[in-house]
């Protein structure tokens, strides 16, 4: 093992060296460049022996991944923004065709207005579209993120594309200390990519074909199965991960102090480091307050998340997102989880962070008071509302 | 050796599929797919071709095929050599077979990235002049004058009034290794066409260029006269 000082971009491209994909198929944007950047460069001085094919766009990057893992490859893609909703199409082809084609998307706002800066409407738009998606909060995790995306979506019994998103600038631009398994270890946790869902000279087949209402419905249930059995394959991935690389995940959650909790800040990506710091400062005056980092949006934590806060006086979902004439998704889908789960604890939505603008420590230790002196449903952070 | 109807391959790859009687875009895959052979992987966007031959369980290749985006035709090409090639596979044709609309309009964006790339892929553009899977409407390849559903001929529209886009030129302004034209109408040229993309060492000996692209102008509206308009609308 080695130690590097890099980016988020750059330990994700050190993560897919190790993975060695057969194929990869990119189209550059801003703040997802470095990695495609970085993956050439690799394949210039022959540290990976990948395919780099140079697409004019991203439909025509996922499209080209598509066709690699129908040839029964291993097969990346990276995005971000503008270009994960301009290959959006593809996002539910890759799924329906049940190819496990891995992006890294650098989560960065939509346009308009134009703004390169990090939210993460861009994902969480398309969390409909059967792409598991994951959350890395920090340089180690995308690296690690990169080598684990693999092994669950190539499972047999997942067979489903891997979205792994990075917050645009704060994670994919920021420098930390990462530590670069070797390639014999990432060979022993990553076997070599063997499908049946493949075209097959021997066997021909005819793949992604139409299917009437009759058939159709149980594709897609059987979809939704695939994503469900993500659930105990991730956990699976986490624990062999560790065995080899030492360094132990959580599943679909992360929590920091909550066993105690009355105060639980629901988030998702980089923040959480933030949050965490602040309930801290806060624990110190006798506050008991915790933080929930969800790591993956889908499969969707409802029980994790629903047992993690049931004690709680209230939880606060913090997200950079807005479902505009509704409410922050991240919101939405956690209601829902209490909903279902009958877990009767006062809910709240902070949005912020919208366009990459900050949110700092004391606008998160504003959100801990509010939440105990109760407030709005649905809060914009640093934004006066006039009654 | 030419080929001609006495030694046109006796396998059939493409059958039991819901084209109309008589349609040449389905003529054309099938005699196509008969001169490249089993190991032909062919990618067929949205569009006829896509919704008569691929509607679970009723499946209607007997090689490899697979419907791509209606974008997509050329990308999803480029990955599928580039995947069989790194699985060690040498002995298989990639090939599309896209509309006048998959090709000259949607399409051509990424049409135009593997022709840049050079990629080792054939392609066919089945022209018949409109989009005919969703009805009749015009599409960079309908002639001049042709009344189609989104171009009425009336007293204030009078059918399509620009002419077809020089696709031919498109392509070879490229500067690609191989393009041709043919139509199904004269069917010894068009196999020998095929023919010449499937052994590219025929024309490309002194050359040195391996990279095979057809650009088949089937005129075809003597053909299709009688339109589908039940097939399946995607
Ligand atoms: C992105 C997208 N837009 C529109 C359609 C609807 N659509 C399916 S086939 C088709 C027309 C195809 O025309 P052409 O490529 O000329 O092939 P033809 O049907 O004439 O064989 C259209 C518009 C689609 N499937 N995908
Ligand atoms: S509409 Fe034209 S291209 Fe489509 S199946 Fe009928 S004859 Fe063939
Ligand atoms: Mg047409």
């Amino acid at each position: 093992m080695a130690k590097k000082f890099l980016s988020g971009d750059e330990a994700f491209a050190e993560g897919i060296r190790l993975v060695r994909p057969e194929v990869i198929s990119a189209y550059p944007i801003t703040p997802q460049t470095i990695v495609v950047e970085r993956l050439s460069e690799m394949v210039e001085d022959k540290s990976l022996d990948s395919e780099f094919i140079h697409v004019e766009s991203e439909h025509s990057a996922l499209s080209c991944a598509m066709g690699a893992s129908a040839a029964g490859v291993r097969a990346f893609t990276a995005t971000s923004s503008q270009g994960l909703l301009y290959m959006a199409e593809c996002l539910y082809y890759a799924s329906g065709g049940r190819f496990p084609i891995v992006m890294m998307n650098a989560n960065r706002s939509t346009a308009l207005p134009w703004n390169i800066y990090g939210d993460q409407r861009d994902s969480l738009s398309q969390l409909d579209s059967g792409w598991i998606q994951a959350y890395a909060e920090n340089a180690q995790e995308s690296l690690d993120l990169a080598l684990m995306s693999y092994y669950i979506a190539e499972k047999r019994e997942v067979s489903t594309p891997f979205m792994v998103n990075l917050d645009g600038f704060i994670l994919t631009h920021t420098y930390e200390e990462v530590d670069i398994p070797t390639q014999d270890q990432a060979d022993i946790f990553l076997p070599k990519y063997e499908t049946d869902n493949k075209l097959d000279l021997d066997n021909p087949k005819n793949m992604a074909f139409s299917a009437g209402p009759e058939h159709n419905y149980i594709f897609k249930y059987k979809e939704h199965i695939g994503m469900k059995n993500a659930v105990s394959v991730i956990g699976e991935a986490e624990k062999k991960f560790s065995e080899i690389f030492g360094r132990k995940y959580s599943g679909l959650i992360d929590t920091y102090k909550t066993e105690d909790a009355d105060y639980i800040i629901i988030t998702l990506g980089s923040i959480a480091g933030l949050c965490r710091e602040t309930a801290d400062k806060l624990r110190k005056n006798g506050n008991r307050a915790g933080v929930l980092r969800i790591r993956y949006m889908r499969p969707f934590p409802a029980k994790e998340i629903t047992e993690i806060v049931k004690n709680a006086k209230s939880v606060a979902v913090l997200e950079k997102d807005i479902s505009f004439g509704n409410e922050g998704t991240v919101f939405t889908n956690v209601n829902s989880a209490l909903h279902t789960e009958k877990i009767n604890v006062p809910s709240y939505n902070f949005i912020g962070g919208l366009g990459g603008r900050n949110i700092s420590a004391s606008d998160i230790e504003h959100i801990y008071s509010a939440m105990e002196k109760g407030t709005e449903k649905v809060n914009f952070i640093g934004i006066e509302v006039e009654e | 050796m030419a080929v001609t109807a006495k030694n046109l391959c006796k396998d059939e790859f493409f059958y039991g599929h819901k084209a109309c009687a008589g349609c040449g875009g389905s003529l054309a895959v099938r005699n196509a797919l008969k001169v490249l052979g089993k190991n032909a992987v062919a990618v067929l966007p949205a569009g006829c071709m896509s919704a008569v031959g691929f509607n679970f369980p009723q499946l209607c290749f007997a090689n490899n095929a697979i419907i791509s985006t209606f974008a997509g035709t050329s990308s999803m090409l480029t990955g599928i050599e580039a995947g069989f090639r790194r699985r060690g596979i040498t002995d298989f044709t990639a090939v599309g077979f896209a509309g006048d609309g998959g090709t000259a309009d949607i399409g051509i964006q990424a049409l135009s990235g593997a022709i840049d790339r050079n990629d080792n892929i054939i392609y066919i553009c089945y022209d018949n002049e409109a989009y005919m899977n969703t009805g009749i409407q015009k599409s960079g390849l309908t002639p001049f004058g042709a009344k189609t559903t989104t171009t009425p001929a009336g007293e204030n529209i009078r059918g399509n009034i620009r002419p077809k886009k020089n696709m031919f030129e498109i392509v070879a302004a490229h500067d690609i290794s191989y393009a041709a034209t043919a139509t199904v109408g004269y069917m010894t040229d068009f196999l020998n066409k095929i023919e010449m993309l499937h052994i590219p060492e025929k024309i490309f000996m002194r050359l040195h260029l391996l990279l095979l692209f057809l650009m088949m102008v089937l005129l075809m509206r003597t053909l299709s006269l009688k339109m589908r308009k039940t097939a399946s609308k995607r």
